[in-house]
């Protein structure tokens, strides 16, 4: 069985993001950059598959800038088999990237995609229902725990009431929450075997897919800083102050 | 100033100022720029994920000896296990027992990043690295193929029992005996103080290296052999040597600092009867390096801490980076720090050039450059440490920020692997007096074809013509001198690699410009105390006017 896992390159998530002077995005320029950690966790479920004896090869796939190779590089590193990357400067929406990965599923036939439930740059959490609906495959989405039984996949999902067990037919997509597995750290002997392992760079166009934006981008500013909260002495208080203050209630 | 992390300055370094892809390739291992980026990039995570969480919890906690048993932090067992688990310690080990065979300078730079992140759990691993060095040169291959597997991936690791109560700095004191048992096997009886890690039991077996004498042995240095003994037998019985108990000290309180008492231990020789001190030399360079770049990894966590806190505590109405003085002290501390680090990665390229391509001129710079490494970079750790916590004030002196631990636990390095005094012995001695300077003159003769620098290596060439004038005449002078040389060296060398690094990345220029006008004139003070002192010595041991 062949999985398929989307590995996005991001702002490192111990970095402080600030937004460009000119409000025309958040600064990228000079900063660290890695794996999404949501990508990661993927990556590490598919490499525990494959350990397991359940899947037989790891295709790592980025859409983003050359350098985007390094992340793949990651993926390699901690037990993928091999990458694509498919080269863009600038931004990707979840759309764009839902319809690459249509198209490198009709190319692999992987029978899952493995994927974050969301990148923390823009936060999104569309690209993996996106594909399921361009495919018209099953999703299993924010997975906490994922089980391969009678040729189908079982997702327990992480949502608002508790846990929801979802059985899938294969192929299909899931994405997967934080709490699904704890990702390794790439040893030096496979940080060394990742370099042989083959990656090959596609652009969108040979994929026949028009990256180009459809929104637009106004603005983008810090969110305003919070104010310092007021101690109060008695509920009373409390409650006068909602009602003639903040007029909440 | 741009920020940069260590990683990035690191990989910078290898890239781009060493040419570490340009010595790989010409040795035909190419590693390149992208290699270097990935290994360096999982090493810094490796470090500041798993080992940099746990310093403070570590030093707190610290090692403990009772009833003949030494513990280390509880944590440290799982973090021994991650470390084995990861493969870091094979780096620069031998591929034929399971290493990756990569430069010196890449081990350099994964040193600089774990001492950072924790220094006294780190001691083990460069101790161990210490002992693959040692066996894969002077092992016999029945030796290599039984030890090294365990050392290369760290489930064995390796200590190195040199010191005795009368034998520190003079190693040629020391009386540890060897009795031969007859079966080609020795068996070990004396007592060796502050041995690093010289018990745990975070692994199963330790590799102790020996330095003992013979019962036939010259006395002095001569006299002196090198022995291995497990501290478990291959039949699973403890060997006959123990700890007798271990130091209360300033700092690194987490690494256990030992007396081992060696009471008929089982061991074997490693190597020629007689040359010990010599395999303990040829490792020495390594060593060494590993102490100086230990100096820049206290500098780089004090600077992380101190960047950190200054940007969130607001005095004054402002963040107190923005207060000259504070950005002051953060810039001394970021162009010390850089400096050192673009100078041991420099003195290990020369290493690596050495013994991949066999360049003879590399082995002399190395050797010119190790002194300066091992003193220089140690020294400035500590002051780095030091600026670090006047950053913070009343926070830094008091324990929870951190900067104190820094501060102690740096101080360490100007002392042990040879004290900085004998550094710069050494630097005088045996490297430029030694060819009566040439290799000096060449080193800094390159230093002055570098922008902004002629002025400073003249002086230093200057200097240096001083200092083997004095040796010549008054070997005890110029010992007395000795170590504001090897400053002048130091900072005049810093100097040199901020100006190459901003050549290859203009966003290092300002650094470079900071330090060449604030920080290379401390080279100018070292030369003018020179000169000073010798005019003085001059007029007391000039003979009187008839
Ligand atoms: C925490 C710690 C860990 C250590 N780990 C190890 C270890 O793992 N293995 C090991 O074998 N040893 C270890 N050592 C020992 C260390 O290497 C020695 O402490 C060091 O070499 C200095 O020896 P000494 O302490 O006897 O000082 P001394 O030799 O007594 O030196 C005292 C002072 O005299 C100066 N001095 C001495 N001789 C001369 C000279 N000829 N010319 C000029 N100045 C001189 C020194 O520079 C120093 O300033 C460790 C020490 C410490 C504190």
């Amino acid at each position: 069985m062949k999985i398929l896992v989307p590995v996005k390159r991001v702002v490192d998530y111990n970095v402080k993001v600030r937004v460009k002077s000119d409000g025309t995005g958040v600064e990228t320029a000079n900063v660290k950059m890695s794996m999404n950690p949501f990508d990661e966790i993927a990556v590490e479920e598919a490499v525990r598959l494959k350990e397991k004896g359940a899947a037989t090869e790891i295709v790592a796939v980025s859409v983003g800038p050359a350098a985007a190779a390094e992340q793949i590089r990651t993926a390699l590193a901690m037990g993928a088999d091999r990458g694509i990357l498919v080269e863009h400067d600038g931004t990707v929406e979840p759309l764009a990237v839902a319809k690459i990965l249509k198209a490198l599923v009709a190319k692999e036939s992987p029978q899952i995609v493995l994927m974050g439930k969301q990148a923390i740059d823009d936060d999104m959490n569309a690209t993996g229902q996106m594909l399921a609906a361009l495919m018209g495959w099953g999703q299993g989405t924010f997975a906490s725990k994922v089980e391969l039984a009678d040729g189908g996949v079982k997702v327990t999902r992480e949502v608002d009431g508790g846990l929801e067990t979802v059985a899938l037919n294969l192929p299909a997509i899931v994405t997967v929450d934080l709490r699904l597995n704890e990702p390794r750290y790439a040893s030096l002997p496979n940080i060394m075997k990742a370099r042989k392992k083959p990656i090959e760079t596609v652009k969108p166009g040979d994929l026949g897919v028009d990256a180009t934006p459809r929104l637009t981008v106004l603005k983008v500013e810090e969110p305003p800083k919070r104010q310092a909260g007021v101690k109060v002495g008695s509920v009373q208080e409390l409650v006068q102050k909602l009602r003639n203050e903040a007029k909440v209630i | 100033m741009t920020r940069s992390t260590a990683a990035d300055d690191l990989i910078l370094g290898l890239t781009r100022v060493v040419d570490l892809p340009g010595l790989t390739a010409a040795a035909g291992a190419p590693l390149g720029a992208d290699d270097i980026a990935a290994v360096i990039g999982e090493a810094d995570r490796f470090c500041t994920e798993v080992l940099a969480p746990g310093w403070q919890s570590a030093d707190r906690e610290a090692a403990h000896y009772a009833n003949g048993r030494v513990t280390v932090p509880a944590q440290y067992h799982a973090t021994m296990k991650a470390w084995i688990e990861s493969g870091w310690q094979g780096v620069a080990a031998p591929e034929a027992h399971g290493g990756q065979g990569l430069p010196h300078a890449i081990w350099t730079a994964v040193n600089e990043l774990a001492s950072a992140a924790d220094m006294a759990f780190f001691l083990g691993p460069i101790l161990t690295a210490g002992a693959i060095d040692c066996l894969d040169r002077f092992g016999t291959e029945d030796q290599k193929a039984r030890w090294l597997p365990k050392l290369v991936t760290g489930e064995w690791p390796g200590t190195m029992n040199l010191t005795e109560p009368q034998a520190g700095s003079d190693l040629g004191a020391i009386r540890t005996r060897a009795e031969p048992l007859g079966n080609g096997r020795y068996a070990i009886h004396g007592q060796k103080i502050y041995i690093t890690w010289g018990e745990h039991e975070t692994t199963d077996n330790i590799l102790h290296l020996i330095l003992a004498r013979l019962p036939d042995a010259p006395a002095g240095s001569r006299g002196i052999s090198l022995f291995a003994a497990q501290r478990i037998l291959d039949d699973g019985t403890p060997n006959a040597l123990r700890c007798g108990g271990i130091e209360k000290k300033m700092g690194i309180h987490a690494s256990p600092t030992c007396v081992m008492l060696f009471e008929g231990a089982e061991a074997e020789m490693v190597g020629e009867p007689g040359r010990g001190l010599n395999a303990m030399f040829a490792m020495m360079n390594a060593a060494r390096l590993a102490v100086g770049v230990q100096g820049v990894g206290q500098g780089a966590r004090a600077l992380q801490l101190a960047e950190a806190y200054a940007e969130q505590r607001v005095q004054g109405g402002r963040p107190i980076a923005q207060h000259p003085d504070v950005a002051r002290m953060l810039n001394e501390m970021r162009a010390i720090t850089l400096a050192g680090r673009l100078l041991a990665l420099e003195a290990a390229a020369a290493l690596d050039r050495h013994h991949l391509l066999h360049d003879e001129a590399a082995a002399t710079r190395l050797a010119l450059l190790i002194p300066i490494v091992k003193s220089w970079c140690s020294d400035r750790g500590v002051d780095v440490a030091s600026l670090g916590i006047q950053v913070h004030g009343g926070m830094g002196f008091v324990e929870d920020t951190g900067a104190a631990q820094v501060l102690r636990d740096a101080r360490i390095a100007p002392i042990y692997e040879g004290t900085n005094g004998i550094q710069a012995i050494d630097l005088l001695v045996r490297k430029v007096a030694k060819d009566d300077g040439a290799a000096m003159r060449a080193l800094l003769a390159e230093v002055a074809a570098t922008p902004g620098l002629a002025a400073a290596a003249s002086r230093l060439q200057d200097a240096t013509a001083t200092m083997l004038a004095l040796q010549a005449r008054d070997a005890d002078a110029a010992q007395s001198l000795a170590v504001p040389y090897l400053e002048a060296c130091g900072w005049t060398l810093g100097g040199w690699m901020l100006v190459r690094a901003a050549a290859a990345a203009p966003d290092r220029a300002p650094l470079a410009a900071f330090y060449l006008a604030r920080l290379l004139p401390r080279a100018t003070a070292r030369c003018l105390e020179i000169e000073a002192a010798h005019a003085g010595m001059a007029s007391v041991t000039a003979p009187a006017a008839a």
